[in-house]
């Protein structure tokens, strides 16, 4: 059985102005569909990726499988265990406690007035767990000294900070991984460090990570599989190679020809055309149909269910 | 050879602190050609946005130019103050920053904003300026540019406002770009359409560009010669094809192999062990040599010669043969 299955999973925001103004204005409550019935499963042990642009939702799949927002409908069931409708307190409290998250911006994520012992143990401490020692024996494992414990967080650099995030997330010693954008806010040779250190955690610990990331090129080297987001919906899900090499959704094609190229000198490609439409008037029909160079009146008006095709599953009319 | 738009000789830009003397750019100088997009790449801190800065008199106090000379067209202008600097700026040169939208003021319209700038440099009425700037936003690919010259910056998405910041920077017709990570705000759809608009109108006008960014993708496909910096001095220059894929020093090489490479697959990534020093605990000799895989003794006491390789150069005792790395 797969560790996470996420099941028509949907997020709307409330983006409203105040009632009163509403009432002055006359103007009706705007609505906006963050995640739009999103499925999918990630075995155990395996790296899993969402991609997608600004606004596709990828961080709001993330809050909401560790908890920190709860879905609008459908449901993230972890180890079989659906958290937001399990009544069994006990049940609920144990795999909370194999999940944890790493957050992009890592000067941001930590308590700049706590000292990195105190940050590290916090996930154990707060479940009244046995703690001595094993901040320096986690800040070994991430490639810093156990002296580095007594520190504050402004002694580090951001590298060396998203390592402390790495070492609290290890703490709880938790299944699954939520890491948003993990590498994003780090150079790109602190970049490589990073994504070093998980791939060896991930094979030392047995680790599942669900990577999020915007960068193609991250993903490609860390994932399993991969799920492509557009506008709050999954438009196609297959292993990295089947997706780079053959991508079959036209907006993962436009992606992947955008995506700068290091081998490709002076390269002039037409830019893709448009931009995300607004997520509180989706147009109707496909999220993508504004865009694509293969509509018809068929993607105008009928929204594709994701389908297999050659062992990926695509939201396409179209593809075969 | 051509004569360049840009010239920097020998740069250094010095903070004095409490605690010593910073050099946040340090004896770095380069030239750019008309219609070329000379590319600056190095990590955070390395000196790359300071060195831009420097060019278009934005160092904020007490930073400041203590050494070297830059040339704009052939005039010295690292000594010019006030007046004369306005004059430079949006006249001579033109400036892209990172985020479009602290760059536009959010309380005048953008037509405004652009007839300001080009009344301010250009010798032309009130209603050529009004023409020109739907022409300028038409020319950056703004729909419907002919109303939204009275549309506010907020009513526009990141990459429309950047195409307007664009616009803006190239209404007076300058010379020099100087394009601050003009893309790392954007999503990859939107910053393909944004280079390709900086490379079409460079193009087009024989706009001589500064491209100062930290992604080496951008760099490959915008850029025809590459600057790589390193603790605030240059480490290697030279055309983009031969830096990228047979660099000549070893920092070059390091930042290469850490990029993930589709080509590479899931193997580990190049680590470069460490990271860049501090600017006030620099070590002696190469900034680079604790980190460096063929460091000598002789690189721990001296920075290290300029040398020279066909059309490229690096800083450093040993560099990577080019055939070493081919």
């Amino acid at each position: 059985m797969a560790l996470v299955s996420v099941r028509h999973l949907t997020r709307i925001f409330d983006v409203s102005k105040p009632w009163l103004n509403r009432v002055i204005e006359r103007k009706p409550k705007a609505l906006l569909t963050a995640v739009s019935d999103v499925s999918f499963e990630i075995e155990e042990k395996t790296v899993y990726a969402l991609v997608g642009e600004s606004g596709s939702g990828k961080s709001t799949i993330g809050k909401m499988l560790v908890g920190l927002l709860s879905p609008s409908t459908g449901a993230v069931e972890i180890r079989g265990v659906d958290l937001t409708r399990e009544t069994d307190a006990q049940k609920v409290d144990d795999v909370r406690a194999d999940i944890q998250m790493i957050f992009q911006d890592p000067f941001a994520s930590l308590n700049p007035r706590w000292r990195v012992r105190d940050i590290i143990v916090e996930p154990v401490a707060a479940r009244g767990g046995e703690t001595t020692g094993m901040a320096e024996k986690l800040l070994e494992q991430v490639g810093l000294s156990a002296r580095d414990a007594g520190k504050f967080p402004h002694e580090f650099s951001g590298g060396q900070r998203q390592r402390i995030c790495i070492a609290r997330a290890l703490a709880s010693e938790p299944k699954l991984i939520v890491c948003d954008e993990p590498t994003s806010a780090l150079d790109v040779s602190v970049q490589a460090q990073v994504l070093n250190l998980m791939s060896d955690l991930k094979d030392e610990f047995g680790l599942t990570y669900l990577f999020i990331s915007h960068d193609l090129t991250v993903v490609q080297h860390m994932a399993d599989r991969i799920g492509v987001l557009y506008l709050g919906r999954l438009v196609e899900e297959a292993d990295p190679d089947a997706l780079f090499d053959d991508p079959k959704h036209p907006y993962t094609q436009m992606l992947l020809a955008a995506a700068p190229q290091l081998g490709a000198f002076g390269r002039d490609v037409p830019p893709p055309t448009g931009e995300i439409p607004d997520p509180i008037n989706p147009p109707p029909g496909c999220a993508y149909n504004p865009r694509c160079p293969l509509a018809t009146d068929l993607c105008r008006t009928t929204r594709p269910e994701l389908r297999a095709v050659r062992g990926a599953r695509v939201a396409c009319h179209f593809a075969e | 050879m051509t004569k360049p738009i840009l010239s920097i000789r020998d740069l250094t830009v010095e903070i004095p602190t409490r605690h010593g003397i910073l050099r946040p750019v340090d004896g770095v100088s380069y030239d750019i050609t008309a219609g070329e997009i000379l590319g600056v790449v190095g990590e955070s801190g390395a000196g790359k946005s300071m060195a831009g800065n420097a060019v278009i008199g934005l160092l904020s106090p007490p930073a400041h130019i203590s050494k070297g000379e830059i040339h704009v067209n052939g005039r010295r202008v690292d000594q010019l103050q006030g007046d004369a600097m306005r004059k430079l700026r949006g006249k001579e040169i033109g400036m892209v920053f990172q985020d479009p939208l602290t760059s536009l003021n959010p309380l005048l319209r953008i037509g405004d904003q652009l007839t300001e700038t080009m009344l301010a440099h250009l010798d032309i009425s009130r209603a050529e300026a009004d023409k020109r700037a739907v022409a300028a936003l038409e020319e950056v690919g703004i729909p419907g540019a002919a109303e939204r010259v009275g549309s506010y910056p907020h009513e526009f998405s990141g990459g429309m406002r950047q195409r307007v910041v664009i616009a803006l920077a190239l209404c007076a017709e300058p010379s020099l770009i100087i394009a601050d990570e003009p893309t790392t705000a954007l999503d990859v759809s939107v910053q393909a359409q944004i280079i390709a608009l900086l490379k079409r109108l460079c193009r087009d006008r024989g706009t001589a560009v500064m491209l100062i960014t930290h992604d080496m993708g951008v760099i490959a496909e915008a850029a025809d010669r590459v600057a790589v910096m390193y603790a605030g001095k240059l480490a290697e220059l030279g055309p983009v094809r031969d830096v990228l894929t047979a660099p000549l020093h070893p920092y070059t090489d390091g930042l290469m192999g850490s990029t993930p490479l589709a080509s590479r697959g899931k193997a580990r990534l190049h680590q470069i062990p460490g990271a860049m020093p501090r600017l006030d605990a620099l070590p002696p000799g190469c900034a680079f040599s604790p980190r460096c895989p063929k460091v000598q003794a002789v690189c721990r006491q001296d920075p290290g010669p300029h040398i020279e390789d066909g059309a490229g150069r690096a800083a450093c005792f040993f560099p990577l043969s080019r055939e070493e790395v081919a």
